[in-house]
């Protein structure tokens, strides 16, 4: 069974978007337990990007952001990103470490590049969860790797991935907001064509 | 600088002639492609994200794959008075973003788009002058067909002109 972006129709579009709201819900509850705070969610945003907008949602493609990849296996394999704007990073970063926050300059300690893989294995672990629940799927995640480079370097390995199957890419993207500042959080998810089918089967489609 | 600044978006393509300046922003895995003409000072930039456009359906952009990229550029260069056999090539990209991924093919793609790339500059018989590919971190180039240059920016990293 062949499927691409292109030919996908408004009711699997309307399933992502509705999966992409469940996954990020979830996840906004596990960020607010993990810096023991309030944050609060805007509705999720699903978009069909072309590639070469894909950057300017996050500010430009040599904007910095940190990027958290994860592989997928079980009954949905593939691969999801978490990108976080720079800023953000370091807020959450500050927020779980328990310092003050002002020193927010451009590069991470390696003890916050753990942080920040922790907080990217937490938040899309928690999205996944949401997912898996919803489907019935078993999906397992393994080895989440960090990078923080220009937004450009980091979407161009979602978007690689897209390009096999045409010229867009699935964007989700989500607007936490806590006490402080807003908080902004993109989820990529990129299931495997085969994945890809299994996920709109199991709810029906 | 006297020219504008002409951009080249991810699976892309764009020429230009001196004094403009000819960029692609942000490269990864991706793998971005100057072929220049020095005696016309057109310069031709392609932004690769693929390596093959046979081991893929929805293959229409040319620009997205190292084989049918490469020979489209060529014939925006050549449409333009360039001269095809005087043509050289500067590269960069292909770098490997993650230290893990999903498998070893999406892990592999920087180096394999790199691998593909001087493949078909070899096959058209086209020199590649100088290259700044591999590593882990993402690249901004800008190519200046006034003098040949090719500007390489990184995030924390010296600039460098290849």
């Amino acid at each position: 069974m062949q499927k691409d972006e292109e030919n996908m129709d408004d009711m699997e579009f309307d399933i992502l978007t509705e999966i992409g709201n469940i996954g990020a819900g979830n996840a906004t509850t596990a960020l607010a337990k993990l810096i023991d705070g309030r944050v609060d969610m805007h509705v999720p945003k699903v978009e069909m990007l072309a590639f070469k907008d894909l950057a300017e949602i996050l500010g430009g493609a040599e904007e910095l952001v940190a990027g958290i990849l994860l592989s997928l296996e079980g009954d949905i394999e593939g691969s999801m990103l978490f990108v976080l704007e720079n800023k953000a990073a370091h807020h959450l970063v500050h927020k779980l470490m328990g310092s003050d926050g002002s020193t927010l300059e451009d590069s991470f300690t390696e003890m916050e590049q753990s942080a920040l893989v922790e907080i990217g294995n937490i938040i899309s672990g928690a999205y996944l969860t949401a997912i898996s629940q919803l489907t019935n799927l078993n999906i397992i995640q393994t080895v989440p790797s960090l990078a923080i480079d220009m937004a450009g370097a980091i979407l161009s390995v979602p978007a690689i991935e897209f390009g096999k199957l045409g010229d867009k890419a699935l964007l989700i993207e989500s607007q936490f907001e806590d006490d402080e500042i807003d908080v902004c959080g993109y989820f990529i998810l990129i299931p495997t064509l085969e994945s890809y089918t299994r996920i709109l089967k199991s709810l029906g489609m | 600088m006297d020219g504008t600044m002409i951009k080249v978006g991810m699976a892309d393509a764009n020429i230009c002639h001196s004094p403009d300046v000819i960029t692609t922003l942000g490269l990864g895995s991706c793998v971005g492609v100057a072929l220049y003409d020095k005696t016309t000072k057109i310069a031709g930039l392609v932004h690769v994200m693929l390596p093959d456009s046979t081991k893929v359906r929805q293959n229409q952009n040319k620009a997205k794959f190292a084989d049918t990229g490469i020979d489209m550029l060529i014939d925006m260069m050549r449409k333009e008075g360039a001269n095809r056999s005087l043509l050289t090539a500067k590269i960069a990209g292909g770098a490997q973003m993650f230290a893990f991924g999903s498998n070893n093919d999406m892990l592999r793609v920087g180096q394999r788009n790199v691998e593909a790339v001087k493949a078909k500059l070899k096959e058209l018989g086209i020199r590649i002058l100088a290259e700044e590919t591999g590593e882990n971190y993402g690249r901004t180039v800008e190519f200046y067909p006034e003098t040949g240059d090719f500007l390489i920016k990184s995030v924390g990293r010296e600039q460098k002109i290849i």
